[in-house]
């Protein structure tokens, strides 16, 4: 190969420092440009992403159907977590959870000692996501769910079947666990095992536990139980943990109470 | 000045392949291949990179100090990987999902950092840039090959077409789960250096030692 060998070029301090200053420079504005420029179409594809999520759960994707489409079956309103009431004071379509639980007046922090989900700041508002039937009555319930595991927060939808007990089915959206390990919580034969586990006891308190090794029949509160992940404890504890916090009292409990008590009036 | 352009271009892709000679970028060669979509997005991605990278740097030859060169070269490769990775996340949205942190890694990928350190430093912009195209091909036919036998015979599709019906869908074809694990790449990569250099005799290196026989033990002896 025509290598010519150049020696090795020395410089003073004030060249290095100066040549290290600019490539660094023209480097970071060419990263923060691309960043910039592209972030609509990458928001767009996260919520078109999302949707699609929600529908799959939710078993509303028949084929020649476009997400879009689909997701029109879906009623998205917003609920104020503390009284469980729906508000119109927020648009559930451009809601942003993240940014939401960083903002302050639409979140409030939590105490390490009530915050198992590692989440720091709770939003005030969430969107919930409800799929109802002809004569409108609730046939499935989307919650979304989000949590840290053992990297990255994970964020994802737990959807629930009428009876508001049964779980339909759980997915997740975005994280950044490691590929193989905890990135298995989107293995699709992992989260088939979710479908018709009963999410709460018979008090209405939440109930869901990873255990280590299959869970069959014969397994006591086999219903409550699902087998964790091998090799990711802690995202499995993440994950865990992220239910029961979202269905218990401080995430969406007052909701789902008042939906219950709906449901009994009827 | 000329260039021997088939030579730069073409010597990486059989005669010195960073990944069957050199042995360098097997990590995302492993975890990419198990479908062939996945393998050529990463192809598209790492040729791109290295391709620029190589021609940047050498732009700049003369003006990195050598003690910061690393550092510098390290700069530039992460710049571009991540300006890749926005660009998949905007158009390709749901291969990005699975690519997840190959396309980052591309950054710590040594083929990208070998061809800037050994070829890009020492030689002009444009043989810089072809160097790393031809480079980048290499890795893209073994990953190529890799893939498209991964896939085929591990989930009986190409490009997520049917090419071979499953058993389990009324078919005939019984998949093997092997080739869909991570370690059915080594076995791959592995045929593949062997049949390569059965071909080429000059790439079969010098063993480091032999092993005496009792013979030739006893003669010396």
């Amino acid at each position: 190969m025509a290598e010519s060998k150049a020696p090795p070029v020395r410089h003073s301090g004030s060249k290095t420092l100066l040549v290290a200053f600019s490539v660094c420079l023209v480097c970071s504005l060419i990263v923060a440009s691309a960043a910039i420029l592209l972030k609509p179409i990458q928001l767009n594809n996260q919520s078109i992403e999302r949707k699609r999520i929600i529908v799959e759960i939710a078993d509303l994707l028949e084929p020649g159907l476009t997400v879009e489409q689909a997701f029109r079956q879906v009623d998205a309103v917003m609920v104020e977590l503390s009284s469980g009431q729906v508000t119109d004071a927020l648009d559930p379509e451009h809601f942003d959870i993240a940014k939401a639980a960083k903002d302050v007046n639409l979140s409030e922090p939590l105490k390490r000692n009530e915050d198992p989900a590692q989440i720091r700041r709770k939003p005030k508002y969430l969107p919930v996501y409800r799929v109802n039937d002809e004569v409108g009555r609730l046939k499935t319930l989307i919650l979304p769910v989000y949590g840290y595991g053992l990297w990255s927060t994970l964020y994802g939808f737990i959807a629930l079947q009428d009876d508001l007990r049964t779980i339909q089915g759980l997915r997740f959206y975005q994280h950044a666990e490691t590929p193989g390990l905890g990135g298995e919580v989107d293995n699709p034969q992992w989260l088939a095992l979710w479908e018709g586990k009963i999410a709460f006891d018979d008090d209405w308190e939440p109930h869901i536990e990873l255990v280590k090794g299959a869970v069959g029949t014969t397994t006591p509160d086999h219903q409550h139980k699902v087998d964790g992940l091998s090799g990711a404890t802690l995202t499995t504890r993440g994950v865990m943990q992220l239910l029961n916090y979202w269905l218990s009292e401080e995430g969406f409990g007052p909701y789902l109470a008042q939906l219950r008590e709906q449901k009994e009036r009827r | 000045m000329a260039y021997p352009v088939r030579k730069i271009l073409f010597s990486p892709v059989v005669d010195n392949n960073p990944i069957i000679l050199q042995v360098l970028g097997i990590c995302s060669a492993l975890a990419v291949t198990s479908k062939l979509s996945t393998a050529i997005t990463m192809c598209i991605a790492l040729t791109l990179v290295v391709a620029c990278s190589s021609a940047v740097i050498s732009m700049i030859r003369h003006h990195i100090p050598a003690n910061i060169r690393i550092i510098v070269q390290m700069t530039i490769i992460a710049s571009l990987v991540i300006v890749v990775d926005q660009f998949l996340r905007a158009f390709a949205y749901e291969i990005s999902k699975q690519l997840s942190v190959f396309v980052g890694l591309i950054i710590t990928n040594c083929i990208v950092m070998g061809r800037a350190e050994a070829f890009a430093m020492k030689n002009p912009p444009l043989p810089s840039f072809l160097d790393g195209l031809g480079n980048g091909l290499g890795f893209s036919a073994i990953l190529l090959i890799v893939g498209t036998i991964r896939e085929l015979f591990g989930s009986g599709t190409l490009l997520g077409y049917t090419m071979l019906p499953l058993a389990k869908d009324g078919g005939w074809y019984v998949p093997n789960g092997l080739l869909l694990l991570p370690p059915s790449a080594f076995f791959l990569i592995g045929l593949i250096i062997w049949v390569v250099r059965s071909w080429k005799r000059t790439q079969v290196e010098k063993a480091e030692y032999r092993i005496q026989t009792m013979r030739q033990h006893s003669e010396v002896a």
